[in-house]
């Protein structure tokens, strides 16, 4: 993994790949990859949608390795949604695919001469970058069933969907799991159209004959695999209740928190939770004869995924997350499972990001666009948005300028990306992390719900000011570091609880990379990250002006709780003073 | 005084869950601890006690009229 592929889609004739070193960019992975290029490369007052843009996918620093949990990959640019830096992560196979390949980021960059639609294929003997128009405006689903039938079943996919060549600001940028369905998303911040404008429909890789990437202290590091994975195992979050319930076991729990938002952040209770939870969802896959244990890639111990089945058996969808099963559920009133599972098949298969779209449709139900609670309605809008109709196209352009149209004053957005699943008058810490975060509103960037409601990595009350911004600020830092490094974030659960399962993570890193690797390591690398991110931020215009919640987070109080978000202006100033 | 709570169990604890959870008999005083052994509920499987919505812990006394939550380790994204 020390090269750079760079694809440049602008020059004449036809787009030209070209391999460089690693150079500048050595001992980056994932998040710090991708930001350091988009910050270094990019002009941060280029158009998201221009030449000057480009799209960065880069595997974490032990993908493609034996280490278990390291399949995230990472997507960057400058986002058409937010106009700031974006990190977008996603599961599936193409981070290992990828680093196997040896390319520690592939850059799509260029704009290209007319809508001529390519795929580009990767493998051991080079790239080809194939003019295709017969792929478009094909869903993800029949795109990549006509991939397998060119490339075989042996490889990885990257795609997008309609929304991505639509240019969409909520549109995705897909990755196959092992069974070579795209049901694994960077979905954040619309990558999948930075990708559209770049006219690429798919990569196909193909990693035959490529070698497992092997640590530079074999011994070691075989050891304190051994030793993280025992320490997954063990943990209760990610040894039993996420391979038994999936991220959905969230959804009773913030529901008695007071936290869940429902009908467009009207409420954080919501009388459906029960029909829509993880325990009904697990009962539910497992009556239709679907799988409730199940990797998102290959490597994977947690398995939180799984099989969800239409009432005839048939595959409908994976088992969808809680953040789909909040922002197409209790955010739009909706507590019908079967609903809920359909629009995140539509999601996945018109490449959209499910939070921006359940956010987005809540905007619109409270516009008078449909009913809270009408799953048919939903689906219908979401439909618009796949055809590209007039609605469609708005709808897709997310819930900031959804409710710009329809002239909604209460509409969930930070820097223009919509807030996800956790209520930030009920979850103060996570409101700290959505206010301040490089990306937008983004529950990932600094997850507090896990101190706030529980009860993982301390315990801070979540219903008041005090202790949050702390909190916000120590796990955004840790968070960039995590993502650097190709592990899914969930292993946080074990690493906060488990002083063992924390050092035996260090210890795979330095047996790995050759180089030492402390817990100042960890922070300096997470700090670094966000500054490359700030530094960006600022050159495009942000100021502490856009590190704030929309006022009516303010002003509303929330039931049950009936409280307000508390952090002062001034706290929020604070996190990234350090 | 009879007094009644409503009673939840989640996830793994979901089997201990009585059938009359939605009005559950309790003294007035009587604490989240008495609660779980009374539901036969091993203690070590308890991770996290809402009341109202509020954290709570095995002493927090009930005097009826509550909403008590009880999960056992529970953590997503």
């Amino acid at each position: 993994m020390d090269k750079i592929l760079r694809i440049n889609m602008g020059p004449e004739g036809a787009p030209k790949a070209s391999e460089e070193p690693i150079g500048q960019y050595a001992g980056l992975g994932g998040r710090g990859m991708t930001s350091a290029i988009v910050a270094k490369e990019v002009p941060p007052l280029c158009h998201p949608l221009g030449k000057e843009n480009k799209l960065v996918i880069a595997p974490g620093i032990l993908s493609g390795s034996q280490a278990a949990q390291s399949g995230r990959v990472s997507v960057g640019c400058k986002s058409p949604l937010t106009g700031g830096i974006k990190e977008a992560n996603s599961g599936g196979q193409g981070a290992q695919v990828i680093a196997r390949l040896g390319y520690a980021a592939i850059v799509l960059e260029g704009k290209p001469a007319d809508d001529t639609l390519y795929k580009v294929v990767i493998n051991k003997e080079g790239v080809d970058i194939i003019a295709d128009n017969s792929l478009k405006m094909l869903g993800n689903y029949a795109l990549i069933d006509k991939m397998k039938v060119e490339y075989g079943e042996d490889v990885a996919f990257v795609s997008i969907g309609q929304a991505g060549e639509m240019k969409m600001s909520a549109a995705s940028v897909a990755f196959t799991d092992p069974e070579l369905r795209p049901t694994r998303h960077a979905g954040r911040g619309g990558v999948g159209a930075v990708m559209g404008a770049k006219g690429v429909k798919v990569i196909v890789l193909d990693d035959a004959g490529m070698p497992t990437r092997s640590p530079k202290d074999v011994e070691k590091f075989k050891e304190a695999n051994k030793a993280f994975v025992q320490g997954l195992r063990k943990h209760p979050i990610t040894g039993e209740g996420l391979p038994s319930f999936g991220t959905n076991i969230l959804t009773n729990v913030i529901n008695e928190a007071g936290a869940l938002p429902t009908n467009n952040f009207q409420s954080g209770r919501f009388d459906g939770a029960g029909s829509i939870s993880g325990e009904t969802q697990s009962d539910t896959m497992k009556a239709r004869g679907g799988k409730v244990k199940k990797g998102c890639h290959r490597g994977c111990v947690i398995q939180c995924s799984g099989i969800y089945n239409n009432k005839d058996g048939s595959f409908l969808t994976k088992r969808v997350e809680y953040e789909t099963v909040w922002s197409h559920g209790s955010n739009c009133g909706i507590d019908d499972l079967d609903a809920i599972s359909m629009m995140d098949r539509l999601d996945d298969d018109f490449g959209l990001d499910t939070i921006e779209m359940g956010a987005t449709i809540g905007v619109a139900m409270e516009a008078g666009l449909a009913k809270f609670g009408d799953g048919e309605a939903a689906i219908n809008l979401l439909k618009e948005v796949g055809k590209g109709t007039p609605l469609g196209r708005i709808l897709g352009a997310g819930a900031a300028v959804t409710g710009q149209a329809f002239g909604v004053e209460r509409v969930p957005v930070v820097k223009g990306q919509a807030l996800p699943a956790y209520d930030p008058r009920a979850v103060q810490g996570i409101g700290v992390t959505y206010a301040t975060s490089t990306m937008g509103a983004d529950h990932t960037a600094g997850y507090a719900v896990t101190a706030n409601v529980l009860g993982v990595g301390g315990s801070v009350d979540p219903l008041k000011s005090e202790g949050q911004v702390e909190l916000s600020r120590n796990l955004q830092i840790a968070t960039a570091a995590i993502d650097a490094t190709g592990f899914c974030l969930f292993i946080a659960f074990a690493i906060l609880d488990q002083p063992d399962t924390f050092n035996a993570m260090l210890d795979m890193l330095s047996a790995f990379t050759g180089e030492p690797c402390t817990a100042d390591d960890v922070v300096a690398l997470g700090k670094k990250i966000l500054d490359y991110e700030r530094d960006f931020n600022a050159r495009a215009g942000f100021t502490s002006k856009q590190d704030r919640l929309p006022e009516f987070f303010k002003k509303e109080p929330l039931p049950p709780h009936n409280t307000t978000f508390s952090v002062k202006d001034e706290e929020l100033d604070q996190v990234f003073n350090w | 005084m009879q007094k009644y709570i409503s009673i939840r169990l989640f996830a793994t604890l979901n089997r201990y869950t009585p059938d009359t959870a939605d009005s559950y008999p309790v003294r007035p005083g009587t604490t989240v601890r008495d609660l779980i052994d009374q539901l036969g509920v091993p203690l070590t499987e308890v991770k996290l006690i809402f009341i109202d919505g509020v954290k709570g812990d095995i002493a927090s006394a009930l005097n009826g009229g509550e909403r008590v939550g009880i999960f056992p380790p529970v953590g997503g994204g």
